[in-house]
């Protein structure tokens, strides 16, 4: 096992050599990347030309008081109280959470424990929605972000509350925000979306690139980044192209084409291919004075924020080759799994329900589940996949291919024998168990089908348990 | 001739400073060990379990003989074994009332459903990581059996309905099932503890018994039989004060609709109330 050095130079960053790019070799140079990962097969095709639609409304919508990471919010209203659309119906509790608004005009039936993705029933509010009723966002108060002071613009993030729509769920405000000491110079927006199926990033991109070059720099007003990069894999570059057209001469933001590989949507991949930068292990990205925000989040700051409105809906994608209607939809907070498959329609052969992308969602238990912020896309799979991924389980050969596939250079084959011999404070303290952000990777790869992934995310949670 | 003398006197000399030098360090830096820890040691058990609240038997015998602690304390020794110990340290065996694991949860397969079919590992801790583990009532129990598998003492087993089954008597109460269990549904309890919920589900009434046909409903009749102040209904569950374990009798659980407070006898069995529901299917549920 190599041990990282992490050396910082004098500006506090981990220098990188570029690729080199002479002569011949320059020809059949592809778009920059970042070292091993893997290339899943896409399914992109379904959805990626499919304009966004809206659904009609669910007959009830369940907000889970904790849709973000950090405190849940605190709920504003009472059983039986009557809401209007973008009213705001719970607060934030202290500044790493966000407040929610009523995703629909209707009457609060409970505030109890709702279903969730993860497992354990927590906290929501169901909100019976008026059907009939108008469905108008009467919650407007113009302002101009590109006038306010960034602290303003960070106060109304949080008052809009927003969170990484790509599936982190991390408060946007917290991130604009940098460390004591450190200043965020380059924000990185990130529209790879190198998950499989998924294309509503693909769909923001085209449709709501007003919006989102708003929101690009209403985030660099508010972080004071001097530059925006906006990185796209190549398997859109007709994204690229729309965004280099539209974006404003004047302004340094930029959009790039990065190659497609999983996982490049990964903030410290992502920030390795972009600017030839490595994120130091055990390190956030303001470190080296960069910011990553995806394309979705940007999209709806820059709809918000200069009305000063609630984040009550987002895009996401319906796919699967299950799906009989599959496309990209903008849905409301709250909307059942089982509502919004009604929708689309799903054949028989349809297997496990993913929310997300099929490499890092999640697999749900029961259709009753809301879409929360952070859900990108609702991937139904087909149920001979199902049974695929029960194949038989082999020793491990020590091919290393698992070496070869994961982004962040860990030894999934050695990390996967210790969890086995239940060794989990040397796969802590060794082997940086802890750096893995389950990308699924190693897994993927495996020809002796070990659940890699699936021992590392058990051993986390055990390593967790052992120092409460 | 000299050359072999040379070599012969300097080993000499060389084997003479060193002897010199281990008998100054022996003396030096010698450390007193009372013996008799290591006669106690051998008189544990040597299972390393920790239920006495050590990280092991060798830590344990050190605080025996250095007086902070028990024999008694030790509960995977057999009475007589541990009254030996006392009576060559010269204490009192101390009086430590038996304790047991018990699990709050007795939802098996004939009883609670199964909304989702779970294809990863073959574990407890990691179905609780994948959307919970696919049964409806996400505070019960999963059935893999990796609190079997962690017993060092062979005192659970998985009854037919994928619940385990604590046997009282190899019961050492070393606490690697409460360890162990992701949905935390195991605790100590001293034997006498004979009032039981067996149920963790903190939903309300048909939201509960909708997903568990033996799901504690917070119906609240336990509380109405029971002496003043011994159950409460906290966040929809029966919560027995076992302060007032005294005051406990097998009146609580008579009118429990859904049996989910029971009475457990000295013998291993598990009395229901008198209006409990009756359970008569022995398969398992469908998936719906």
């Amino acid at each position: 096992m190599q041990e990282q050095t992490a050396v910082l130079d004098s500006s506090g960053r981990f220098p990188v050599e570029p690729r080199s790019s002479k002569g011949l070799f320059s020809l059949f140079q592809r778009a920059p990347t970042f070292d091993h990962g893997i290339h899943p097969l896409e399914h992109k095709e379904l959805t990626a030309d499919k304009p966004i639609r809206r659904l009609p409304f669910a007959p009830e919508l369940i907000i889970p008081l904790s849709q973000h990471k950090g405190k849940p919010a605190i709920p504003l209203v009472k059983v039986g109280q009557e809401v209007v659309r973008g009213e705001p119906i719970a607060q934030a509790d202290g500044f790493v959470s966000v407040p929610m608004h009523a995703p629909a005009t209707g009457v609060i039936r409970k505030i109890g424990l709702g279903p969730t993705a993860e497992g354990p029933k927590a906290p929501a509010i169901f909100l019976k929605v008026y059907l009939a009723a108008g469905q108008q966002v009467l919650y407007d108060q113009e302002q101009d972000p590109e006038q306010m002071e960034p602290e303003a613009i960070i106060a109304a993030v949080q008052a809009a509350g927003l969170v990484g729509l790509g599936g982190g769920a991390f408060p946007s405000h917290v991130k604009m925000i940098p460390p004591a000491g450190k200043a965020i110079e380059t924000l990185v927006v990130n529209g790879c979306e190198c998950e499989p199926y998924l294309t509503c990033d693909h769909r923001i991109m085209l449709e709501q690139t007003e919006s989102l070059i708003r929101g690009i720099r209403i985030a660099m007003r508010a972080t004071g980044a001097k530059r925006a990069i906006i990185g796209v894999e190549d398997n859109k570059l007709d994204a690229v192209a729309h965004l280099r057209a539209r974006l404003p001469q004047h302004l340094p933001i930029t959009a790039e084409a990065v190659q497609t590989k999983y996982p490049q949507g990964a903030e410290k991949m992502l920030i390795r291919s972009l600017l030839g930068l490595e994120v130091p292990a055990g390190h956030l990205t303001s470190d080296i004075g960069v910011a990553v925000f995806n394309v979705g989040t940007l999209a709806q700051m820059g709809d918000l924020l200069p009305k000063s409105r609630g984040l009550i809906e987002r895009v996401i994608t319906v796919s699967g080759l299950p799906v009989e209607r599959p496309g990209n939809f903008m849905v409301p907070i709250g909307t059942p799994v089982r509502f919004l498959l009604e929708q689309v329609g799903v054949k028989p052969n349809a297997g496990g329900v993913i929310l997300g992308g099929p490499m890092m969602g999640m697999t749900v238990a029961s259709l009753d589940v809301p879409i929360t912020k952070s859900v990108s896309g609702v991937v139904v799979l087909e149920a001979e996949d199902e049974n695929a991924a029960r194949k038989q389980v082999y020793p491990c050969i020590k091919c290393g291919e698992c070496l070869n596939a994961c982004p962040i250079s860990l030894n999934p084959s050695m990390l996967g024998e210790l969890a086995q011999a239940r060794d989990y404070v040397t796969m802590s303290a060794d082997y940086h168990l802890d750096q893995c952000f389950e990308c699924g990777c190693c897994a993927y790869v495996c020809p002796s089908n070990i659940p890699l992934t699936q021992y590392f995310r058990i051993s986390k949670a055990i390593n967790r348990k052992r120092k409460q | 001739m000299a050359i072999i003398l040379t070599a012969v006197g300097f080993m000499t000399a060389l084997g003479l400073i060193l002897a010199v030098l281990l008998v100054l360090a022996n003396k030096r830096l010698f450390v007193f060990e009372d013996p008799r820890i290591d006669q106690v040691e051998g008189l544990l058990p040597m299972a390393n379990c920790g239920a006495c609240g050590t990280a092991g038997c060798r830590p344990f015998a050190e605080q025996l003989v250095k007086g902070e602690t028990e024999p008694g304390r030790c509960t995977v020794n057999s009475k007589s074994m541990n009254q030996i110990i006392a009576d060559f340290l010269g204490v009192d065996l101390g009086a430590s009332e038996k304790r047991v694991a018990r699990l709050a949860c007795d939802g098996g397969g004939n009883v609670a459903y199964v909304r989702a079919n779970y294809t990863g590992l073959p574990s407890c801790r990691a179905a609780a990581l994948v959307a919970g583990g696919g049964r409806g009532c996400s505070w019960g129990c999963l059935g893999f059996g990796d609190c079997e598998q962690v017993c060092d003492f062979d005192a659970l087993f998985m009854n037919k309905q994928g619940i385990p089954v604590v046997i009282e008597d190899q019961c050492t109460a070393c606490g690697d099932c409460v360890t162990v269990c992701p949905k935390d549904l195991f605790s100590l309890h001293p034997v006498s503890h004979r009032l039981w919920v067996a149920c963790m589900n903190l939903e309300f009434g048909d939201e509960a018994e909708h997903h568990c046909e033996v799901a504690c409903t917070a119906c609240g009749r336990c509380v109405q039989d029971s002496p003043e102040g011994l159950i409460d209904i906290q966040n929809n569950l029966a919560v027995i004060d076992y302060s007032k374990n005294s005051l406990a009798s097998t009146v609580a659980i008579e009118r429990c609709p859904t049996g989910a407070i029971v009475w457990l006898e000295a013998d291993g069995r598990v009395v229901k109330g008198r209006d409990a529901r009756k359970v008569l299917r022995k398969g398992a549920l469908p998936v719906v």
